[in-house]
């Protein structure tokens, strides 16, 4: 991954506007945020393979990392966080936010593919 | 038991670094065969290398190559179980009782080390301890296997007492850093810990002894 190219992901975007894609989104503070600080809470989601098509969707530059919006008929996907980009060799769209320790604390992934489910062990 | 065979049951690559590469080491030493049962890929994991290399669609590769780098320091064998991380606590306990017991029967274990279910922090280890505990209580009884069972969280000593089995792994640390180094992407945080000048840090002491409460299905 690389830093955001603002360009380069809203050009994405708009490529795989109506069209029929597969999302991953994901937030997490990690399973053990608990455990080293009493005081924190484990909190985190994420969606595997939502399969939904947008009708535009738009980056927004926060100053060092940004937010993405993606417009449903029906709904919206949304991020805040993402810092860092690929394009990947299966011509997904890849983002994601990453701490000061490069831990992940946040992804939103676009593909015209389904998104490997089962553990790939093979892959 | 006719032979000796020690099964680790863990579901992330790492695991078993971190958590019983000393005692691994000692049962290799002593001739023993190993053989890690590894839950899953670890591809949910938020640690993706640090600087970054990783990423969420590319982190299971990276993880599998990892695991079988400490496999080859540890020299032990890995299977995978082929569940996907972070989901193991919502599979069917009975399906995955069952997955495990036909694979320690083939393995003919006789010592299993695994999570103490409960006391073991993270859901997937929690879940499969839990697992492991019903796979051996689904053999026959002079068929099953001792299971040693690893607690994590906080509170583990005050709740269940003192382990069953302690080893002071010391002898054998230069083996177990060289197995939690194979983890490239997830060690560096326990990495810069070890490094640093902190070497009384209840972390890392807490590395190098490794502790056990073995289960006892008359209780």
């Amino acid at each position: 991954m690389e830093k955001i190219n603002q360009q380069a992901v809203q050009d994405k975007i708009n490529e795989l506007a109506n069209k029929d894609v597969y999302i991953h989104l994901e937030t997490t503070n990690g399973a053990y945020a608990s455990h080293f600080d009493e005081e924190a809470y484990n909190v985190g989601a994420f969606i595997r393979n939502a399969h939904v098509r947008y009708q535009h969707g738009k980056i927004i530059s926060t100053g060092g990392s940004y937010r993405v919006g993606l417009k449903l008929d029906i709904g919206w996907v949304y991020a805040e966080g993402v810092s860092d980009f690929e394009i990947d060799d299966k011509d997904r769209l890849l983002m994601a936010g990453h701490d000061r320790e490069g831990r992940l604390m946040v992804a939103l992934e676009i593909s015209e593919t389904p998104f490997s489910y089962e553990a790939d062990i093979d892959e | 038991m006719s032979k000796n065979h020690v099964v680790v049951i863990f579901p992330h690559p790492d695991d078993e670094s971190f958590g019983a590469s000393g005692t691994i080491t000692k049962f290799r030493k002593e001739g023993t065969p190993v053989t890690y049962l590894c839950g899953t890929l670890g591809e949910m994991g938020r640690n993706m290398g640090n600087p970054v290399f990783a990423n969420r669609e590319t982190l299971s590769t990276f993880r599998k190559d990892e695991l079988n780098e400490a496999a080859k320091q540890l020299d032990i064998d890995v299977e995978y179980l082929g569940y996907r991380d972070k989901t193991l606590e919502f599979e069917p306990r009975e399906q995955i009782a069952k997955h495990l017991k036909d694979r320690i029967s083939a393995l003919e274990a006789s010592v299993i080390i695994t999570h103490y279910p409960g006391y073991a922090v993270h859901p997937d280890h929690d879940a499969l301890g839990a697992a492991v505990v019903e796979a051996v209580r689904l053999m026959d009884e002079q068929d099953r296997p001792e299971i040693w069972m690893h607690a994590i969280s906080n509170d583990s000593e005050k709740d269940l007492g003192q382990p069953d089995v302690v080893y002071d792994v010391t002898p054998f640390w230069d083996e177990k850093l060289a197995a939690i180094q194979a983890h490239l992407s997830q060690a560096d945080g326990m990495m810069s810990l070890i490094k640093s000048q902190d070497q009384q840090s209840e972390q890392l002491e807490r590395l190098k002894t490794e502790r056990f409460y073995k289960y006892s299905f008359t209780s």
